[in-house]
């Protein structure tokens, strides 16, 4: 018997631990993001990991408004390797994330301290 | 790929269960069993005839099995299919094939949803998606909203069009005695009301309610026995798009444009054959996009076409005449409750608000994040 399969989400998250973000080829060269055991539409199982150089576009934005805490946005941005992924915008204002806007990636962490993949705009706006 | 054959099942019956509030001890099943009983009812037929059991609810895992011990049915046929909103189009294509395969005689779907009163986040429970969940999306309004916001940029559609969907949606609940909402709204109460997550404030979003409701359906021949007009299934059509909107291919296209396509190909007729169009709004960006992807307009054009009314009382389309899951009810998977207004509208009992010609009716459902979608065209039996 061969051994257990890695979980792709581990693998994933060993990557953003050390500042990158991971993403997955398909050997038809298609970019695949989830990261998965199985690629979509050729059910092909020997997926490669690569590392985004983390520049990208935003896709679409939403800025939430919770009561009673600062507003803050959801972005989908299209990376350039060719996958999308949900994240969000930072230092500027959440009103002034714009779709087509171009972003480059910074490894954080959230409040429990897991490294979490978010976006800088490469051209500040002015926030209005 | 065979179809079935085009009007061979009919819907007999169809009931709501008591909408709106109904209070933390009635059950979602409790809902399920009320709504058949009026839905038997409605076409003179008794629990004994039923021989195949369709049913979903968020909150019951194992929908058919718990509504066959209430109700004390023994189905040879069952199906607990559960993609969200669009779940009972895709009961009511399966029912139809089982019908006409002879698995069963008598299908029932059925329905409920206690939400408002046991609370949203009690009655959904959501799958976390790792990839999402530590972005704080306050899911399902800002999926829609990022669907909103990338028509909003590609095709110029503005926040004033989103609003008039709410609009034209209050403008038709006034009209159904049943309907939750019995105030008028207007565009400015819409883009006045509290952002959410944007472009949708909380007058885009769906009411949360509880409710629920059931539908037999038959073979035509059996249904000319039927105590009302059988209004017969004409196609259907089912497709799925993706899971979590991180996954949508093209936020402005949903899995409606192969749906559709598929439903007016069983039913042999198109978006221009349809009296009345109920399509799904959970969020009023969600009929723009069924408009365009079920071919009412061109793509891009739906913001132009619910504008000033378009898809009001006297526009040019009859659109969610119920009210909608913005003004009349929903439960959270509103699909059943489209339906049931279908068959009402094609028999002619819709009162204040029935339109004029009622041959051919379209249903369109929705599920998940824009991910599930199901097209379902009914026709009074003069269309066959």
């Amino acid at each position: 018997m061969s051994a257990p399969a890695t979980a792709p989400l581990e693998t994933y998250l060993a990557h953003l631990a050390r500042g990158e973000l991971a993403f997955q080829r398909a050997p038809d060269g298609s970019a695949v993001f989830f990261p998965r055991l199985v690629a979509p539409h050729s059910g092909a199982t020997d997926l490669q990991w690569q590392v985004s150089a983390g520049l990208g576009t935003v896709y679409s934005v939403t800025t939430l408004h919770p009561k009673g805490e600062p507003a803050y946005n959801v972005s989908l941005i299209e990376v350039d390797e060719g996958f999308r992924l949900m994240s969000r915008v930072e230092g500027i204002d959440a009103a002034a994330v714009k779709i087509g806007m171009r972003v480059r990636v910074r490894i954080t962490q959230d409040a429990d301290g897991k490294p979490l993949p978010v976006f800088d705009a490469l051209e500040p706006e002015q926030t209005s | 790929m065979t179809a079935m054959t085009r009007g061979h099942a009919a819907v007999i019956g169809v009931a709501e269960s008591d909408l709106g509030i109904v209070g933390p001890h009635m059950t979602p099943v409790d809902l399920m069993a009320q709504a058949t009983m009026r839905a038997l009812d409605d076409c003179g037929l008794a629990l004994s005839d039923v021989d195949a059991v369709f049913a979903a609810s968020a909150q019951v895992r194992f929908g058919p099995m718990m509504l066959c011990e209430y109700l004390g049915l023994n189905p040879r046929y069952v199906d607990g299919t559960q993609i969200g909103g669009s779940s009972f189009m895709s009961h009511l294509a399966h029912a139809v094939a089982a019908i006409e395969l002879g698995l069963c005689d008598v299908a029932l779907i059925a329905y409920g949803s206690t939400q408002r009163s046991v609370s949203r986040s009690a009655a959904s429970p959501t799958d976390i998606n790792p990839y999402e969940a530590p972005f704080r999306p306050l899911m399902p309004a800002s999926a829609y909203a990022l669907a909103a916001a990338r028509h909003m940029y590609q095709f110029g559609t503005t926040r004033e069009q989103l609003a008039d969907v709410a609009v034209a949606a209050r403008q038709w609940a006034l009209l159904n005695p049943k309907a939750w909402e019995k105030e008028p709204l207007s565009r400015e109460q819409v883009l006045a009301s509290r952002m959410l997550s944007d472009p949708l404030t909380v007058r885009d979003c769906c009411l949360v309610l509880d409710g629920g409701g059931a539908m037999i359906v038959t073979s035509a021949a059996r249904a000319r026995d039927a105590r009302k007009l059988p209004i017969h299934v004409l196609g259907t059509g089912e497709a799925i798009g993706h899971g979590s909107i991180s996954g949508m291919a093209d936020l402005t296209t949903t899995a409606a444009s192969v749906s559709g396509p598929r439903a007016y190909a069983a039913a042999g007729v198109g978006p221009a054959d349809i009296d009345v169009a109920l399509l799904y709004d959970a969020f009023t960006i969600t009929p723009i996009l069924f408009l365009e992807d079920l071919g009412f307009c061109a793509k891009g054009e739906g913001g132009a076409f619910v504008q000033d009314g378009g898809i009001a009382p006297g526009g040019r389309l009859a659109v969610n005449t119920n009210g909608g899951g913005l003004s009349y009810c929903h439960p959270g998977m509103y699909g059943l409750l489209a339906m049931i207004e279908c068959i009402r509208q094609l028999r002619g009992e819709c009162g204040a608000r029935q339109i004029g010609k009622h041959d051919i009716a379209l249903a369109h459902g929705n599920g998940g994040v824009l991910s599930s979608q199901c097209t379902a065209i009914f026709g009074a039996p003069a269309t066959l």
